[in-house]
């Protein structure tokens, strides 16, 4: 790899030797993908995925230390993933037991954060692009992130472009300012090898959808057609927050970094589809391969009939506008049952600066009033608490089904499993 | 009996191990999640190769990793803590997440795990839980009965 002089006197250790390391650390890891050269990161914000202080991390605890003891600092202040700890979420004793020990490091690893260069106290969720939140790249911004939904957001529908880091490796670019070009970084890493054809009779939910095609296409970027038909050709609310939970699906059922739809999404609407190489497989998904994908996952609950005793909405983390929404439906499906709250303990999760524009509104009081509780929290975090996986929890996430012992429910289905069911 | 396979070198290094074998893709967050210093037993019921089998200091052979991307940060945290496997060694082009791992660890730790990719489909059909392995520097792996 061929490095500017100043990051060639990093590597030889002009700022350190734990600079020196870190700029040791990206050059291989650039090589091993046939990286030629160092590109500055461009956006004002980091983001971190390691938002956990969870015990079993005592190496990554060490290597902080060692950063903050070498005297380095992020070159660009950090959001980070959500915290794993909320009192407001629902918990028996034993879990809350559990759960203390299990991140009792939390307090520790937040403060060493803090020392390298998170953003805020409040900087805490995966969603670190929504306005609200501020930590959202221009189109072509080059960034340092590992989150999967949110690398595969800000380089689908925002333009930005950031490859699939693994956690440290996107705090290292963070710190030094530079990461290795390839892949998603560069023009031919953003082509389609796979034509997605969309091609339902309904409205396909976003969490299926994106699941199908994840499993399908793996890491590889596809282009989706047909898709405009539901979703128009805007990139507005409504837009945006399906394509969030789309592309979170497609990044955890697969590994997708980057996506494009057709008519919709930036490069989609600048390039159409000379963006798909021309050897590019094809993918038809109808509503009966919708229902084959969400009839393929497998219910690890002990009991499989077991009644739900918790349902978590928001992985990756609810926009306003879902806020508003769920809160409208359920106030309306509540009074058609003659019901005033839930009748399975409910927790929207969303992030801090959402949750407190949200309180700022009458729906806020509503919420609440059904008995629903609204958390900053990261659904997973609290899922890998093992007396928690044990209990059957349903989430209309595709991400929290996969990750977890968690059941997936199309948005309707919550609705009705939440508001007593069928009956 | 043996037979060589040819892959590049990621990490380099040399290592005579045992093999342990994931043929579909090895999810490392869910596969540590209960380890603890020099001991991982794999966690991951999705993977039916590796599930309740001890990955420290095996020669793991696998096709990519997948899932989280925490994974180089796992990876790497097992060596901190001495669970780490003894080799990586990948049919395919290694994925980010490992490559990310074997990278920390060969660089931030004293557990360098050496590490070879693309050895090929046909590494994966041949090689078996228990064989012995031979890492060569140059990317060569020998796979001995």
């Amino acid at each position: 790899m061929e490095l500017t002089k100043e990051q060639q006197a990093i590597l030889d250790g002009s700022q350190g030797e734990v600079m020196s390391k870190i700029m040791k650390t990206l050059v291989m890891y650039g090589e091993t993908f046939g990286a030629t050269k160092m590109v500055p990161v461009t956006s004002t914000y980091g983001h971190i995925v390691t938002s956990f202080g969870v015990i079993v991390l005592k190496g990554v605890f060490e290597l902080m230390d060692e950063l903050i003891a070498g005297g380095v600092k992020s070159k660009q202040l950090f959001s980070a993933d959500p915290r794993p700890l909320d009192k407001k979420v629902p918990k028996n004793l034993l879990q809350d037991l559990v759960f203390h020990v299990m991140y009792g490091p939390q307090k520790r690893y937040e403060e060493q954060l803090r020392k390298i260069g998170l953003l805020s106290d409040d900087a805490f969720t995966c969603a670190c692009y929504f306005p609200e939140v501020g930590n959202r790249p221009k189109k072509g911004d080059i960034l340092s992130w590992a989150e999967s939904s949110a690398v595969n957001y800000a380089n689908s529908v925002l333009g930005a472009r950031c490859n699939r880091n693994s956690g440290i490796i996107e705090m290292f670019g963070s710190i030094v300012g530079y990461v290795p070009y390839f892949g998603l970084l560069t023009d031919e890493g953003r082509m389609a090898s796979w034509i997605v054809e969309v091609r339902t009779e309904k409205m396909p939910e976003a969490q299926l959808l994106g699941s199908a095609v994840g499993m399908k296409v793996l890491e590889d970027v596809p282009y989706v057609k047909g898709l405009d038909r539901w979703i128009g050709t805007e990139l507005n609310d409504a837009a945006t927050t399906y394509l969030k939970d789309f592309g979170a699906a497609t990044a955890s059922n697969g590994s997708v970094g980057l996506y494009h739809i057709d008519r919709l999404t930036p490069e989609a609407v600048e390039h159409g589809e000379k963006l798909i190489r021309p050897d590019a497989k094809v993918y038809v998904i109808d509503d009966a391969e919708l229902e084959r994908v969400k009839a393929s996952y497998p219910v690890i609950w002990k009991k499989k009939d077991a009644k739900p005793k918790l349902c978590f909405m928001g992985c990756p983390h609810m926009t306003l506008a879902q806020l508003n929404d769920w809160t409208d439906r359920l106030e309306k499906k509540l009074r058609e049952k003659n019901l005033s709250k839930v009748r399975i303990k409910t927790v929207f999760t969303s992030a801090p600066a959402v949750i407190e524009a949200f309180n700022k509104t009458e729906r806020s009081r509503k919420l609440k009033d059904m008995g629903v509780v609204l958390s900053y929290i990261c659904p997973l975090m609290y899922m890998n608490n093992p007396l928690c996986a044990k209990m059957p929890v349903i989430t209309n996430s595709n991400k929290l089904r996969t990750y977890t012992s968690s059941r997936y429910y199309t948005d309707a289905e919550i609705l009705d499993q939440i508001t007593g069911g069928t009956k | 009996m043996e037979k060589i396979f040819k892959g590049r070198v990621v990490v380099p290094g040399e290592a005579t191990l045992t093999a342990l074998v994931s043929h579909g893709g090895f999810n490392t967050l869910a596969s540590y999640k209960d380890c603890k210093e020099g001991k991982n037993i794999c966690t991951d019921q999705n993977n039916p190769d590796l599930f309740g089998k001890s990955t420290v200091g095996v020669a793991l052979c696998l096709p990519q990793t997948i899932g989280s991307t925490t994974g180089g940060m796992v990876f790497f945290n097992a060596a901190v803590i001495n669970c780490n496997p003894g080799a990586m060694l990948f049919s395919k082009p290694i994925d980010s997440l490992a490559a990310a791992g074997a990278i920390l660890a060969s660089v931030w730790t004293p557990n360098n795990i050496p590490t070879v990719d693309q050895l090929g489909d046909e590494f994966l059909d041949y090689v078996k839980d228990g064989m012995t392995i031979e890492i060569r520097p140059d990317g060569e792996v020998v796979v001995r009965d």
